[in-house]
């Protein structure tokens, strides 16, 4: 028997393999949806939480951690998805908005909710891809429910947000 | 028609609410304006079809009958829905189904500031994390009222035509029940009538801003939370249920 300790340690490790399924260059460990990894009754308990309501890959992600909990043979495990405390940007670990920025997506600006949606006056976000912040904002709905859509006025290129939750 | 609990029809007003009018919206796929607005109107939607998905949950949990939020969506007909008859409105054109929105939004915000405090600990959750996203859909329908009122000549024109139009279906929002009384007492869900000042205060400050004449108080249609819906519901559902209720054993 496994001490609770180690067996945790264990689960976040096995939990930060998973990758998110739209953006592969994340955990969804970066990405703050594993909320809580604990111990109860000798069970593992894995909860984790939706990022939007929407999101299509909820079912996805939670049938992956069952996949990687069942290989890393972590059983008896329990696996819930919670709702509260609400997913929120804020949950986004350092690591993972790098690792955002990186893949070509710019990470969420600094602990503060988008302003406008369409009248301009966004706070300046840097384009990834050449670091300029003359950037514009297309539109505050992107290729997902996570994303608005930008466009550097720099290099041209368009690139994906990724939107402050708060 | 068995005794239903207040709590579970409260809960499936919610959730009706969220599922036609994301229905609705859905509809707009791939036929946007541009892309950049088809592609804002299907996330709405597919926002709007999450929350409905918790709401329809929690609902067939309440249900006593072990339904789930798959059954409540596909196997009820028109009688037993409970949504606004606002929801149900043509899309027709953009500035309808922004003017839709709107109305809709700012309502949806303000209900749920109220319902991220109610004593039910589910219907908390879900209205906290909801109101992050309905956030952007209250800055998204308020901007583009603006940009169609204060816009050209014939955004101008198709902008009020659609507020005025939609202003019939506004009313119901602020209807209550017996039995929401009672809930609203017990901390568990919002004062809809108390709602209608705030409401009314920001639609004015949208359409001023907008350069656009508020709609001037006239009949009010309602009748959603009783079954009594417009005749587009059937349509709508004949379209949504189809599959489910033509394959009854179709699975993913």
């Amino acid at each position: 028997m496994v001490a609770t300790e180690t067996r945790i340690q264990q689960a976040w490790q096995v939990l930060n393999a998973v990758e998110d399924p739209e953006i592969p260059v994340v955990s969804i460990v970066d990405l703050g949806i594993v909320r809580q990894v604990f111990v109860q009754e000798n069970t593992l308990q894995v909860h984790i939480t939706p990022t939007y309501s929407g999101c299509p890959a909820t079912q996805v992600i939670e049938d992956m951690v069952i996949d990687a909990l069942n290989a890393a043979n972590m059983h008896p495990f329990q696996v819930k998805t919670v709702l509260s405390p609400a997913w929120s940007t804020n949950f986004l670990t350092d690591e993972g908005k790098q690792k955002l920025e990186a893949y070509g997506i710019a990470p969420p600006a600094e602990d503060s909710v988008d302003k406008l949606a369409l009248m301009g006056e966004e706070k300046q976000i840097a384009c990834p891809l050449c670091k300029s912040t003359d950037t514009k904002m297309v539109s505050q709905f992107g290729s997902t429910p996570c994303k608005a859509h930008f466009k550097c006025n720099d290099c041209l290129e368009p690139f994906d947000y990724f939107k402050c939750l708060v | 028609m068995q005794q239903q609990s207040a709590l579970y029809n409260v809960v499936l007003h919610l959730g009706d609410n969220a599922l036609i009018l994301g229905h609705r919206i859905s509809e707009w796929c791939g036929h946007g304006p541009v892309l950049e607005q088809d592609i804002a109107l299907t996330n709405i939607a597919l926002d709007l079809i999450g929350q409905s998905r918790s709401y329809l949950d929690y609902a067939g949990k309440l249900s006593g009958k072990n339904l789930t939020e798959d059954d409540l969506a596909y196997k009820r007909d028109v009688l037993d829905f409970k949504n606004l008859l606002l929801t149900e409105q043509l899309n027709e054109d953009f500035a309808i189904t922004m003017a839709r929105q709107f109305y809709f939004d700012v309502w949806h915000q303000l209900a749920l500031q109220q319902l991220q405090h109610s004593k039910d600990e589910t219907l908390r959750d879900i209205a906290i994390k909801s109101l992050k996203e309905v956030t952007y859909h209250t800055r998204f329908s308020s901007e583009w009222v603006i940009r169609l009122g204060d816009g050209t000549e014939e955004s101008k024109q198709r902008m009020q035509e659609a507020i005025e139009d939609m202003w019939m279906w506004t009313g119901e929002m602020f209807e209550q029940t017996p039995e929401e009384k009672e809930l609203v007492e017990q901390g568990i869900y919002f004062d809809a009538p108390a709602l209608k000042d705030a409401w009314t205060a920001r639609i004015k400050e949208v359409l001023d801003e907008a350069t656009l004449t508020m709609p001037t108080d006239e009949w009010m249609q309602t009748g959603g939370k009783s079954g009594v819906h417009t005749e587009y519901l059937g349509f709508i559902l004949a379209e949504m249920q189809f599959l489910p209720r033509a394959y009854p054993d179709a699975t993913w």
